[in-house]
C-alpha cells in the first residue's frame, strides 16, 4: 500500500498507511493526528494547512484560485503551504512527506 | 462561570437554545408544535451557523426532499419554517452564565447581559462559538485589547493611531477604508497581492495607496514588538526576507474559529469538546438542560444536519414535560391535526 509520512508540531513523523482516493487531510485526521480541519474538506477554513518538502511539491497540481483564497486565512504560510484537503492520495504519491502547520 | 452582572429584568420563557445554526431553528419549530416559545442566543452576528457563516454558497445534498440547496438557502428555509412560532433571537452575544434557580428553572445570562429564566437550556452550539482566530505568536495575549485586535469594538479606539490591518477579505479592506480617516497612518498586510473581496473595496484600497493614504505591505506578521501591552513595531516576513513596520495598533483579521467557551464550565459530561447526552430524551447530565446537534456525541452519532433534526424532535417532547408537568402529549400529525394547523397559522 502506498504510503506518506506525516511530520507533527513536535517534530515526530508518523508513516501513514494511505488509502488511495482519500484527501491527505482525511488520511492525518483518520489516524488521530490533530489537524483541526475545521469544514471537513470544503476548502472553506485553511486549518488543514500543511507543508509538503519539495519533491512532493512538485508532483502535485498548482494550488487553485480557491486554495489560495483560503491560504490567505492561514498562519506562517509558505510557498511549499497546500491544504490537505485539497491533495487527493494516490498511487503517484506514494512516500510523499508533509508536515503540519502551527494551530492557531 | 463569569458574565457582566445584570441590569436587565430576567426574560421568562419556554425554552431557551444556545446556537442559532440550523439544529437550533429546526428546534424552535418542533418545540412551536408543542406550544413551547423560544429564544435564541449567538455569538455570531448572524443566524445560521456553520451553514451562513462557513459555507452559504456551497450546495448540501443530503437534506431528505430536499435534493439540492446551499447553506444559505436551507437556513432562510428553516427560518421560514419556524416564523409562525415567532422565535426571539439574541445575536452578537454569547451564553456566559448558567445556574439553576431554587424552583428548579435555570437562569442563563450573556455577555450582552441579557437574563433568561427558563424551565429548558437546549445546547445547539455546534462545535462551539464563532470567535476570531488569534496570531499564534508568543506574548500576543500581552497586547491584546490595548495594541492588538481581533475585531472592531469602538471605532474611536483606532483615532490618531498609527495602524496596520493585516488581512485580506471583505472584513479587512471594509475597516481600511472606514478607518482611513480616522487613524494618524493605516496600512494593510497581506500575503499577496490579490484580495478576494468585493470588487469596488479593492479599486478604493488600491486609490487610497496610490495617494498616499495608506500603505499595502505583502508579506506576513512574523513578529511583534513593544512592551507593556503596548505595540511599537510589528516583524513581517517577506519574500525579499523580514522587515520591520512601525505602529502602534494591529487589527489582524483571519476569520473566525469555533471555541466550546463557557459551556466547558457548566459540569456537564464531555469528552474531546461533545457533550454526552441521553438519546432518549437528549438531555444531559442535568435535568432540563439538553443539547443537541454537532456538539453531542453517543454511540453511533452522525454530525449531519438531519441528524440533528430528528434530535432536535426527540429533546422537545421532554422539554414539553419540564414546562407543563401536568398536561398531557398527545402525538399528532401536522397534515390532519386541526390544533396543529392553528399554531402554524394556517387554519
Ligand atoms: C463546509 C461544510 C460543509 C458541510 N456540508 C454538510 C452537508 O452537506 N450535509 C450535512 O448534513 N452537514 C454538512 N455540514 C455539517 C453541518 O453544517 C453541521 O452538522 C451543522 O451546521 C450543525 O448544526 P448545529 O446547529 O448543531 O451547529 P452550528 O451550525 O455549528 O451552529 C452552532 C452555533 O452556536 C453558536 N454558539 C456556540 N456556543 C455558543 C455560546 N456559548 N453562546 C452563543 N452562541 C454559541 C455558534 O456561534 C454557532 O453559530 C457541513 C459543514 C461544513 C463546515
Ligand atoms: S479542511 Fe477546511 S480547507 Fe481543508
Amino acid at each position: 500500500m502506498a504510503k506518506l509520512k506525516v511530520t507533527d508540531r513536535d517534530g515526530v513523523q508518523h508513516e501513514l498507511e494511505g488509502e488511495i482516493g482519500w484527501s491527505v487531510m482525511e488520511i492525518i485526521r483518520e489516524a488521530d493526528l490533530p489537524i483541526e480541519a475545521a469544514c471537513g474538506g470544503c476548502c472553506a477554513c485553511a486549518t488543514c494547512h500543511v507543508y509538503v518538502d519539495a519533491g512532493t511539491l512538485a508532483k502535485l497540481p498548482p494550488a487553485d484560485a480557491d486554495e489560495n483564497m483560503m491560504l490567505d486565512e492561514g498562519f506562517e504560510v509558505r510557498d511549499n503551504s497546500r491544504l490537505s484537503c485539497q491533495i487527493k492520495f494516490s498511487e503517484e504519491l506514494d512516500g510523499i512527506e508533509v508536515e503540519l502547520a502551527p494551530e492557531y | 462561570m463569569t458574565g457582566s452582572p445584570s441590569t436587565q429584568e430576567p426574560i421568562q420563557t419556554d425554552m431557551v437554545i444556545i446556537g442559532a445554526g440550523p439544529i437550533g431553528l429546526f428546534a424552535v419549530f418542533e418545540a412551536g408544535l408543542l406550544g413551547l416559545k423560544c429564544h435564541l442566543v449567538d455569538n455570531l452576528d448572524k443566524i445560521g451557523g456553520q451553514c451562513a457563516e462557513l459555507y452559504p454558497e456551497k450546495p448540501i445534498f443530503d437534506i431528505p426532499a430536499v435534493p439540492r440547496c446551499t447553506g444559505q438557502e436551507l437556513i432562510d428555509r428553516l427560518l421560514e419554517q419556524a416564523k409562525p412560532f415567532e422565535p426571539v433571537f439574541h445575536l452578537d452575544q454569547q451564553a456566559s452564565a448558567l445556574q439553576r434557580l431554587e424552583d428548579g428553572k435555570w437562569r442563563l445570562e450573556t455577555t450582552a447581559g441579557t437574563v433568561f429564566e427558563t424551565p429548558n437550556v437546549v445546547i445547539a452550539a455546534g462545535a462551539g462559538s464563532f470567535v476570531p482566530r488569534r496570531l499564534p505568536l508568543p506574548g500576543a495575549e500581552d497586547f491584546e485589547g490595548k495594541s492588538l485586535y481581533y475585531a472592531v469594538r469602538r471605532m474611536e479606539d483606532f483615532r490618531g493611531r498609527h495602524l496596520l490591518i493585516a488581512g485580506g477579505g471583505d472584513s479587512a479592506l471594509d475597516w481600511l477604508l472606514n478607518l482611513e480617516p480616522l487613524t494618524a497612518s493605516i496600512g494593510i498586510l497581506h500575503r499577496r497581492d490579490e484580495f478576494r473581496a468585493a470588487p469596488d473595496s479593492v479599486q478604493r484600497m488600491r486609490e487610497l495607496v496610490e495617494s498616499g493614504r495608506a500603505r499595502l505591505l505583502l508579506g506576513q506578521v512574523a513578529g511583534l514588538e513593544g512592551t507593556g501591552g503596548q505595540l511599537e513595531a510589528v516583524r513581517i516576513s517577506t519574500p525579499d526576507g523580514e522587515i520591520r513596520h512601525e505602529c502602534d495598533a494591529l487589527l489582524a483579521l483571519f476569520g473566525l474559529k469555533m471555541e466550546l467557551g463557557p459551556i466547558a464550565e457548566w459540569g456537564l459530561n464531555i469528552e474531546r469538546n461533545l457533550i454526552h447526552v441521553d438519546t432518549e430524551t437528549f438531555e444531559t447530565n442535568q435535568p432540563g438542560l439538553f443539547a443537541i446537534g454537532d456538539i453531542i456525541t453517543y454511540p453511533g452519532k452522525l454530525k449531519l444536519i438531519l441528524s440533528g433534526f430528528h434530535e432536535a424532535a426527540l429533546m422537545c417532547q421532554k422539554a414539553f414535560k419540564n414546562a407543563h408537568p401536568d398536561q398531557r402529549l398527545v402525538f399528532r400529525y401536522t397534515t390532519s391535526s386541526s390544533d396543529l394547523h392553528k399554531k402554524l397559522g394556517v387554519a
